[in-house]
């Protein structure tokens, strides 16, 4: 089904004030999240970027069930809730929003867990690759070369690879989406609140602040990720991997925009190395090579 | 009806007479029948429940406490490493306001690996904002449980609760325990109620930044009184059980032969059964000692201990735990609020049972005889001592 700008609901779900940065991409995510599934989301938010973005109690940005939870807790107590809303017979979509720590590293046992149990709710990851909230350092989702405030001297290590890993918990539904690409996340986001059961959604968000670039820039940098194939949108169905319209293109290698545009945007990766764009250029064709297999 | 039940088995069946929804857990020795009794109840239909089998005990009290916010009433169950893995959970939960119960079967904690009983993890989880009550035997178990859904859900309250019940002591030993009938416990717990529920009807945001610190201060404030305010309805949660089933336990602290008397025994869990003994051995020795058992630690029943020991010479209280470098969390707990409501007795740690050591109850009573004793003479005893069984107490 595809969204149209135009069909979507006008309704504001995160509200003007609120205490997001400027080109904060996840403020522009939980947008969507909003236009997409309205009044049927309850959100559960471990701690993060957008624990400060809700904005200061008794007040909230946020115009939708909001339970803050510990760190580590989100995709556990969304299932206590999917669980109870079952019971109670609620139509609700029970979200997880979690950055890429709470969701790769330090909650990844519990959203595993729920993975294995395929309890009822989408986990969305908002992927800005580091601890932004505590002041950009490391995660396991912080990518090969980039500085961050424990990585002064460039990540020495790839990035984990949360969505196959995903795929291999056999859960009916897996996607990955951009910030950049509206229409194609919040049909992912439907399509993932039609289906009962454990839906993973990866979003993949450039934080201005963390990555050094002009806010202005976001979802310039954001296009760019998918246009230099280094960020690949698709999406898996009972493991059954689709390529996205938006980066069909990008599977022929010929049309990938140079991986340094996308890097030179960004002061996270200035100065970086010859030998290690080719090491990047590397990584990004073999993140190609398995995903076309699993398309095929 | 009465059944011949374990701990676990108690456990399981008051949380099945609760009408709970929903049980979240993971499984640690010495609590897996609770939970393995509760599956088979829920997979043979005869429980009207949802169990989610959870990935670990942080998983097990965020699952719970996400079903009990949702409206549902909720059950966890753990112990020792598993209660500790939980911990920032449990100040999250009482945090929140949202009411649930849980069940741990008391053991002590690692290294070395040791499964026996003692109160180093219930005790860590004093200072969280949850109820703490420990049970003497499996019949205060089962009630005690029920009991707790009435009180935690009550709005003068809305805190979590515990029920701590001694690993193998209780969890594993059977006894005689009268099951209620469903619809005693039908009529003894209303419908469940708690602060608000989170729901797709009503936009409301938990736990966001506070915008002032005054508030977030006085959001203590209030579980504290919550919980101080929780002694009235503990006692009268336990009037109202007795009216029904004709057992009563005091409320937050039973006495036992205290009328006369001038020394005290004071300790909580299953061995106060031992301390019942030792006493009579005492008394028939001419020894003038009563038994304080302490029900509830959280809320602390200053007052009702006060009153008790206004008039008494020496109070001996016995921990299965130690706050290293400092005394036993009950001691500290009992001395200084002794010493704030204006009772000057004299008030000596015993510390012993610790990592399972098995405390008899003559070993009991040859311990406060030669405390008394040493008290009557006159002789220094520091305030606080160990005792490792048989004649080793360590001054």
């Amino acid at each position: 089904m595809v969204v149209s700008l135009k069909s979507l609901p006008k309704e504001k779900y995160i509200l003007p004030g609120n205490a997001a940065c400027p080109g904060c991409p996840e403020a522009l995510g939980l947008r969507y999240v909003g236009m997409a599934l309205g009044r049927r989301a309850i959100l559960v938010i471990p701690a993060g970027c957008t624990s400060v973005i809700q904005g200061l109690a008794p007040g909230s940005a946020l115009n939708l069930p909001v339970l803050n939870v510990p760190f580590a807790s989100a995709d556990a107590v969304a299932s206590g809730i999917a669980v109870a809303k079952e019971i109670i017979g609620e139509d609700a979509v029970v979200v997880v929003w979690a950055g890429d720590g709470a969701t790769a590293d330090i909650g990844f046992g519990p959203l595993s867990g729920a993975a294995e149990r395929n309890d009822n709710i989408i986990h969305i990851c908002v992927d800005n690759e580091a601890y932004m909230n505590t002041g950009i350092q490391r995660s396991s989702l912080t990518p090969y070369g980039a500085w961050t405030t424990t990585t002064w001297a460039g990540k020495k290590e790839g990035k984990k690879e949360l969505p196959l890993i995903m795929i291999a918990h056999k859960v009916p539904y897996v996607a990955t989406a951009s910030v950049a690409f509206p229409t194609d996340f919040i049909q992912k986001l439907r399509r993932a609140a039609s289906i009962k059961g454990f839906k993973y959604i990866h979003l993949h968000a450039p934080c201005p602040v963390g990555w050094r670039f002009d806010p202005s820039k976001t979802i310039e940098v954001a296009r760019l990720a998918v246009e230099t194939g280094m960020w690949i949108l698709f999406e898996a169905e009972r493991g059954k991997v689709k390529i996205s319209p938006f980066s069909k293109p990008y599977a022929d290698k010929k049309r990938r925009k140079p991986i340094i545009e996308y890097l030179k945007l960004q002061g996270r990766f200035k100065g970086i190395s010859d030998e290690d764009i080719k090491v990047i250029e590397k990584m990004v064709d073999e993140a190609w090579e398995i995903l076309l297999k699993l398309a095929t | 009806m009465i059944k011949a039940l374990t701990g676990n088995y108690a456990v399981a069946w008051a949380v099945r007479l609760s009408r709970v929804k929903v049980v979240a857990a993971y499984p640690i020795t010495p609590q897996t029948t609770m939970v393995e009794k509760l599956a088979e109840f829920i997979d043979k239909g005869e429980m009207d429940a949802k169990m989610i089998r959870v990935d670990s005990e942080f998983s097990a009290l965020a699952a719970t406490w996400g079903a009990a916010a949702s409206g549902v009433r909720s059950f966890t169950a753990t112990s020792s490493h598993g209660l500790l893995y939980m911990h920032e959970m449990l100040w999250w939960v009482a945090g929140s306001r949202i009411p649930l119960v849980m069940a741990v079967a008391t053991r002590t904690i690692g290294p070395p690996w040791n499964i026996w009983t003692d109160h180093s993890d219930i005790m860590d989880q004093r200072d969280t904002g949850w109820i703490i009550m420990m049970a003497e035997h499996n019949q205060e178990v089962l009630d005690t449980i029920i009991q707790l859904y009435r009180v935690t859900e009550d709005p003068r309250v809305f805190l979590p609760g515990i029920v701590g019940l001694d690993a193998f002591i209780l969890t594993h030993t059977t006894e005689p325990v009268d099951v209620p009938e469903q619809y005693v416990v039908d009529s003894y717990l209303p419908e469940r109620r708690q602060p608000y529920v989170m729901s797709i009807k009503e936009p409301i945001t938990m736990g966001n930044i506070p915008s002032s610190l005054k508030d977030n201060m006085k959001m203590r404030w209030d579980i504290h009184t919550s919980m101080l305010r929780a002694k009235e309805v503990i006692e009268e949660a336990d009037r109202e059980w007795s009216k029904l089933t004709g057992r009563s336990y005091g409320g937050l602290i039973e006495c036992y032969r205290c009328e006369d008397a001038k020394a005290y025994i004071v300790g909580m869990g299953a061995w106060v059964g031992d301390m019942r003994e030792a006493v009579d051995m005492l008394r028939d020795e001419g020894y003038d000692f009563g038994l304080i058992k302490i029900r509830f630690i959280r809320p602390f029943p200053d007052d009702r201990i006060a009153k008790i020991l206004g008039n008494s010479k020496l109070c001996l209280v016995f921990d299965r735990s130690v706050s290293a470098g400092s005394a036993g969390p009950l001691y500290l707990d009992l001395a200084a609020n002794m010493y704030r409501l204006g009772i000057r007795t004299h008030i000596i740690n015993v510390l012993a049972g610790l990592t399972g050591l098995d405390v008899r109850s003559d070993e009991i009573a040859y311990v406060s005889r030669k405390l008394y004793e040493m008290i009557e003479r006159g002789e220094e005893v520091k305030g606080i001592v160990w005792y490792f069984g048989g004649d080793e107490l360590w001054l």
